[in-house]
């Protein structure tokens, strides 16, 4: 695989293309202090970001923001690898054999259309409000997006270029390194997108229902205690830490498909 | 002997005006089908096919649409098997295995660089800096030296097919086959493509097959022209004229007359 994306486009430009997208929020926030501020929005509906900030301050030092956002991600990052890997396993394996495809695919089909979240009320059940609840509802989460896309991903790849492959000789591992996974890859990245997406979504809703700990818990605690000021901050967290993700899927997106055109755009 | 007689007589039968030239009885074989046949369930592809080429003859195999000459590539090539008769090869290590094959389309991978694209004609014959060194030679013989680091995607249709012989041509294959290669460019690109391949052709000595619908393309580049029509051979022309040759010239023109004749009349 190549890595030699030309990255010719000068920094300064790059960053003033990424910085607009901040514009915005930076705007709205803006205007929400000054509102604020001038008591047209009474701090018992939406605290000041002033005060969210300080919220955030008061929360750092102490060390609990730090410490449930470190136990938050943990929790998405361990149920994002193992719904993620049985993913993509289960989407290589099924795209690549048509025995494993007609073994499984009619009941993953089926199992798909569940709303996993829908699931809440029975995972309690089996595990309690334990680590293996959220792990479980992630890797669920997680599983479908990637599963769907490697498979389709898979299925997409032109089958003028395996032949052509063959014809040259390729074996099954450098047909499949050489020309099935990289045809394969734009497709993933898709799924890879979706399920990060799916990953918090989940996580944050299974931590406000079930959990003693995590940046769910954090909000539900706040409310209980009438810290609206915190559960601001919550939610402005998940927020950032959603972008976060985005933003390091679309930077190994740009890596490693530097040969598509959509990316050639510099 | 009587085969070598009968087979005399059946050359003088189909060609009486033009003898054979004596250095196609002298090379070796480079492969020969004998009573080749191709069916697909009822349909009847290929049949009967006998067809005996010397080492570095250039055969150009014509016919209408439909009517098998893809196949007899596809036989050639070893991605299809004959359901009838036998193919040979002229020395036994040599085979499918030596035979390379260009696509009608460049086929290239477009998330290798021209020059890995290259490299894949290298698969099981070289690897790492050995692969790369004897990738960027060949692509300077078909003027792409230049863009061996850029993607295919920034290529136009002629540079994509030049890529794609480069990558044909690297293993140093013994037999060539071609499937319309030129037939999607456009009428300029493809005469620079057919010198260029005349040229490498020359230098390099292979046996090259070119499946084409296109008689003028045919006669330009081939020393024999083989019509194939409803799975049988219907021609089997010498083309001797002398290379470098004249487009357009009347010699080159009265053959492709009596091709078109027997492909229409």
């Amino acid at each position: 695989m190549s890595f030699s994306t030309r990255l010719a486009t000068p920094l300064a430009t790059r960053l003033g293309r990424n910085g607009i997208g901040w514009l915005l929020p930076v705007l709205v926030i803006a205007g929400w202090e000054i509102a604020s501020r001038a008591g047209l929005m009474p701090p018992n509906v939406l605290p000041a970001p002033s005060a969210v900030a300080e919220a955030f301050w008061r929360l750092t030092l102490s060390g609990e923001l730090i410490r449930n956002i470190g136990v938050s991600t943990a929790r998405a990052l361990a149920g994002f690898a193992v719904g993620g890997s049985i993913g993509f396993a289960l989407g290589l394996a099924n795209g690549l054999s048509t025995l494993s495809r007609g073994l499984t695919d009619t009941t993953l089909q089926m199992i798909r259309n569940i709303p996993h979240l829908a699931l809440i009320p029975l995972v309690i059940l089996w595990f309690g409000i334990d680590e293996e609840a959220k792990l479980f509802l992630v890797a669920l989460g997680v599983f479908f997006p990637i599963y769907v896309n490697t498979l389709l991903g898979i299925q997409s790849v032109d089958p003028q270029l395996v032949e052509m492959g063959r014809v040259y000789g390729m074996d099954r591992r450098a047909l499949f390194f050489r020309v099935i996974l990289p045809g394969a890859l734009p497709a993933i990245f898709v799924g890879l997108r979706y399920a990060l997406g799916i990953m918090w979504l989940t996580l944050i809703v299974a931590e406000t229902i079930s959990a003693s700990s995590g940046l769910g818990y954090m909000a539900m605690q706040a409310r209980e205690f009438l810290l609206i000021d915190v559960v601001v901050l919550s939610i402005l967290i998940y927020a950032l830490l959603g972008k976060l993700a985005d933003s390091l899927a679309r930077l190994l997106e740009r890596l490693s498909l530097g040969w598509h055109p959509a990316f050639q755009n510099a | 002997m009587p085969a070598a007689s009968l087979a005399a007589v059946r050359s003088f039968v189909a060609a009486p005006q033009q003898p054979q030239p004596e250095q196609t009885i002298e090379r070796p074989r480079a492969f020969a089908f004998q009573g080749v046949g191709k069916f697909f369930g009822d349909k009847v592809v290929l049949d009967g096919i006998d067809l005996d080429v010397p080492v570095g003859q250039f055969v150009a195999v014509i016919g209408k649409s439909g009517c098998g000459k893809s196949t007899l590539l596809r036989l050639l090539a070893g991605l299809d098997r004959p359901t009838a008769g036998s193919l040979t090869f002229g020395s036994e290590e040599e085979g499918h295995s030596r035979t390379r094959f260009m696509f009608q389309e460049p086929r290239l991978l477009p998330w290798a660089s021209v020059v890995k694209n290259v490299e894949v004609g290298l698969t099981g014959i070289a690897s790492g800096a050995d692969a790369r060194q004897r990738a960027l030679a060949i692509l300077g013989e078909v003027g792409l030296a230049d863009r061996a680091d850029e993607w295919p995607s920034v290529l136009s249709g002629g540079q994509k097919q030049r890529v794609a012989l480069a990558r044909a041509l690297v293993g140093h294959p013994q037999i060539l086959a071609l499937d319309e290669p030129l037939g999607a460019l456009d009428a300029l690109t493809r005469i620079e493509m057919q010198q260029l391949l005349e040229r490498i052709w020359l230098a390099q000595k292979f046996t090259a097959v070119l499946v084409t619908h296109d008689v003028a393309e045919a006669v330009a580049l081939a020393d024999r022209v083989v019509v194939i029509s409803a799975g049988k051979i219907a021609l089997d022309l010498d083309v001797p004229v002398a290379r470098p040759r004249r487009r357009g010239s009347v010699e080159l023109a009265r053959l492709e007359g009596k091709i078109l004749d027997r492909l229409f009349g």
